[in-house]
Formats: C-alpha cells, structure tokens, sequence
C-alpha cells in the first residue's frame, strides 16, 4: 500500500503519461529554479506538438530550450523569450508558435486554474495588443479584460525539499512559478534536492501542500547561472 | 548638456520618499539604486519574487538559487522576504507598490506608453512591465527625448503596439523632467545648460511650459 507515498524512483516513472500534443506547465524564472531531470526526460522521450506553459524557454543547449532541438514544443506560453537563438529560428520559420502573456498574468492564469476559477478580470494588457479580442468590462470607472485559467496535462515542478507525501518547500527565489504549477497540473511531478521523511519539515513552512502533488522525485542538479554578476562587475 | 545615463538615475532618485517600496526595470531605471538619498529608506522589488533587494554578491555569496528580474546573481538585504510569482504580481497589481521606474521607445500626452514591441522587430515578450504599468501608483519613464536620428519619442499618439494605457505621470529624459496631465507634456525642469527651445524642438506631442523652468540638481 503506497498510501501518499510520492516517491518514485525513475524518471520514466516520473514523467509516464506523457503523451503527444499535451500541455506541460513549467515552474523556473530563466534557469533559476528549473525541473532539470524531468525537462531531460521530455527530451528523451521524443515527445511532440506540445504545448509548454513556461515564464521563459531556457537558453539553447539548456533548460527548456533543450526541447527545441528536436522540434517537440509545438507552442509556448510565455511573457519573455529572448534568450534563445533556436527559438528565434522557429519562431521565424513558423514551426513554432508562441503566445506572449504578461508574467503577472501568466502567474494568475496558472494559480486559477488550479484554484478552480476559470478566469478573471485584470487591468493588465486593456487597450494593448494583448487585451485584443478579449472580453472586457469596467468596474469602479476602470477597464479591464477577461483573461482565462491555465490547467496542464502535466505540471513539472522543481522544489528543495519534500518529504515522501509530497509537501515541498523551496529555496530563495527558485521558488518563482513554481508553487502556481504545482496547483495547476493534472498530474504533478515535482523533483527535488532533497527528500526527506515524512514529519521532518514543519507544516507551517510547506510552501507546496502534498495534496498537490502525484509524483516526487530525487533530482540531481547543474544549477547554472545565466547571468553571472558580483560586486566586483560582471 | 543632455544627462549622461547615470545622471538619468541620480534624478530619477531624487523622486523616491522615504519608506517607498520601489520596482526599477532594466538599463537606466536599475542604476537609480546606485543613488537613493543616503537619508532615506527604499527597499527594492524584483517581480521574480524578492522585495528588499541587496547589492550583486561577492564570489562567496554567489548563489544560483538568487537571482533578480533581469536573471543577474544577488542578494537580499537584511529585512528582505521571498515568495512566489502570484504574490509578487498581487503586490503590483494590488498597488502596494509606491513606484515604478522603467524604459520606454515612446509615450504620449494621454500618458499611454510603448515600450516592449517594434513590428517587423523581433518580439521578444513584455515580461512584467503592463503589469507594472497597470498596478504601481506612480510610474516615472526614463529614456531619451529623442531617438538616435532625432525623432522626438514624446508623441501626440503612441505609433507602436501599447504597454499600457493612461498609465504614465512623469517623464525623465535626457533633457527634462515633464508631468503628463490633461493631455499634455508640462515642462517642470530642465538639464543643466539646455535650453527651451531644444526641448520645444524635441517634443512632439503638446508641451505646456508655464513660467520659469528651473534646472535640474544633479548631485
């Protein structure tokens, strides 16, 4: 009897299901805070015609960005994707299509829909490219616009910590995406730096409750930086 | 003379109170944090998740796991809290946010701004600014009058797709700083040595210039 244990142990176990033409949602804030093993995982299995909910793409050769090389992503949901020449290329070619959503609404739209609200009102975007087409009203003398819930076929989440029920905590601005991702995900994979025994983490410091989450997995991490500065310059 | 772009930021410092919460955007809007008044108290917020930002570590410090908006390692300042996209956008879109400084390629007299997306130009997204710009309380542009062949960017009507509407109250340029109300640019100062004329010459949307406008302080 597994009861709410988590944990599986292959990445083939992680990310089973996956099939063409679904929608992923992404935790991650450029590379900082990315599901590195499960993104490999994608990768290996071929996957096509998918749709990704990510804030950003990667850069090429990593993160997201891997997913490009084969020509799996299909679409992608993003405010900000000007880190990748590949990206750029497919964009171009018409092979890829993309939808530029503004990040607090990408944020929104992710932890509505696993909130259960299928959309809301927003200022954000009215009288711009973004609110064309959209329903809009006004309350209070203002204007806003109808932006609809986000919900995936598979949520891939990167957390620090989660114990074998799948309570996850993250680590300082790794958090990002993350937490709404986790929520929106019919089934949610989250890989982490560290599991830890059910009881160990303090239920008041769980970021990410376990009734969230279907499947965690031990990861191991490259972590890269993608702009390196310090106080000494760049 | 026009402002270099640190003299854009040392302005644009001059505009924050104390105890603001502030939100700087890339490129000029950044270097603000180089001279906030040493009297005065702001603390910084990178939408990605941190408010009270801290300056770029030492090689020590460095960590993956600490990145600010722009994806640059740093660090939080004593007093700093972390949390996650949704929460940071709630700040901004809830307006608890005291200011928002960012780039623009144009504005115009009803306030309206463009600034993240030039057709037939590669489009690389909008990131968190029509957030910004339909959440903060006070948003400050900053940029140049004028482009590098000398098309005035203070128009009567935004010509590129829109970060937002009737948003924007203040301008700092590399020649002025202008108010945006009752569909008009007022000129409230000028850059040390500038002239009027360059300024009038320089905007193309509607200019009110009542009375004397001083001159900036630059310190």
């Amino acid at each position: 009897m597994a009861g709410f244990d988590k944990v599986v142990t292959s990445y083939a176990d992680a990310m089973h299901g996956l099939e063409d033409n679904m929608t992923i949602i992404a935790g991650g804030f450029g590379l900082c805070g990315i599901p590195e093993g499960l993104i490999a995982e994608v990768k290996r299995m071929g996957t096509k015609g998918l749709t990704v909910v990510s804030n950003n793409c990667g850069v090429d050769g990593f993160g997201l960005g891997v997913l490009l090389e084969d020509k799996q992503i299909k679409k992608m949901v993003s405010s900000y994707v000007g880190e990748n020449a590949l990206f750029e290329k497919q964009l171009l070619n018409g092979e890829l299509e993309v939808e530029l959503t503004p990040q607090g609404t990408l944020a929104e739209k992710m932890r509505a829909g696993g909130a259960g609200i299928p959309a809301f009102y927003t200022a954000t975007g009215f009288g711009t490219p973004v609110g064309e087409g959209k329903e809009s009203r006004q309350f209070n003398g203002r204007d806003y616009i109808l932006e609809e819930a986000i919900t995936g076929d598979f949520a891939i989440v990167k957390a620090w910590k989660a114990d074998r029920y799948g309570n996850c905590m993250y680590r300082h601005t790794a958090m990002n995406f993350n937490p709404m991702a986790a929520t929106a995900g019919k089934i949610t994979v989250v890989e982490v730096e560290e599991i830890v025994e059910v009881g160990e983490l303090e239920p008041s410091q769980i970021h990410t409750p376990g009734i969230y989450v279907d499947r965690v997995i031990q990861g191991s991490f490259e972590k890269r930086i993608e702009r390196l500065v310090t106080s000494k310059g760049v | 003379m026009a402002l270099s772009r640190d003299q854009i930021a040392m302005r644009v410092a001059q505009e924050f109170k104390d105890g603001n919460y502030v939100n700087l955007g890339i490129g000029i809007p950044t270097l603000a944090a180089n001279y906030v008044p040493k009297h005065i108290q702001v603390m910084l917020q990178s939408e990605n998740g941190l408010l009270g930002m801290g300056p770029y570590p030492t090689e020590e410090q460095v960590d993956a796991d600490m990145i600010n908006a722009g994806k640059e390692t740093v660090t939080a300042a004593a007093g700093a809290s972390i949390f996650n996209s949704a929460e940071s956008f709630a700040m901004i879109r809830g307006g608890h946010v005291d200011f928002t400084v960012l780039g623009a390629f144009e504005v115009d007299v009803s306030g309206s701004i463009a600034s993240w997306m030039i057709p037939g130009k590669l489009i690389k997204g909008m990131g968190g600014a029509m957030d910004l710009v339909a959440g903060a309380k006070n948003i400050i542009v900053t940029m140049t009058h004028a482009d590098k062949h000398g098309n005035s960017k203070l128009l009567s009507a935004c010509t590129l797709p829109l970060t937002g509407v009737s948003c924007i109250t203040r301008i700092i340029t590399d020649l002025a700083v202008l108010e945006v109300k009752d569909k008009a640019f007022h000129l409230r100062e000028r850059a040390p040595g500038v002239s009027i004329e360059e300024i009038i010459e320089k905007t193309a949307g509607k200019l009110v210039i009542d009375g004397d406008i001083p001159e900036m302080t630059i310190t």
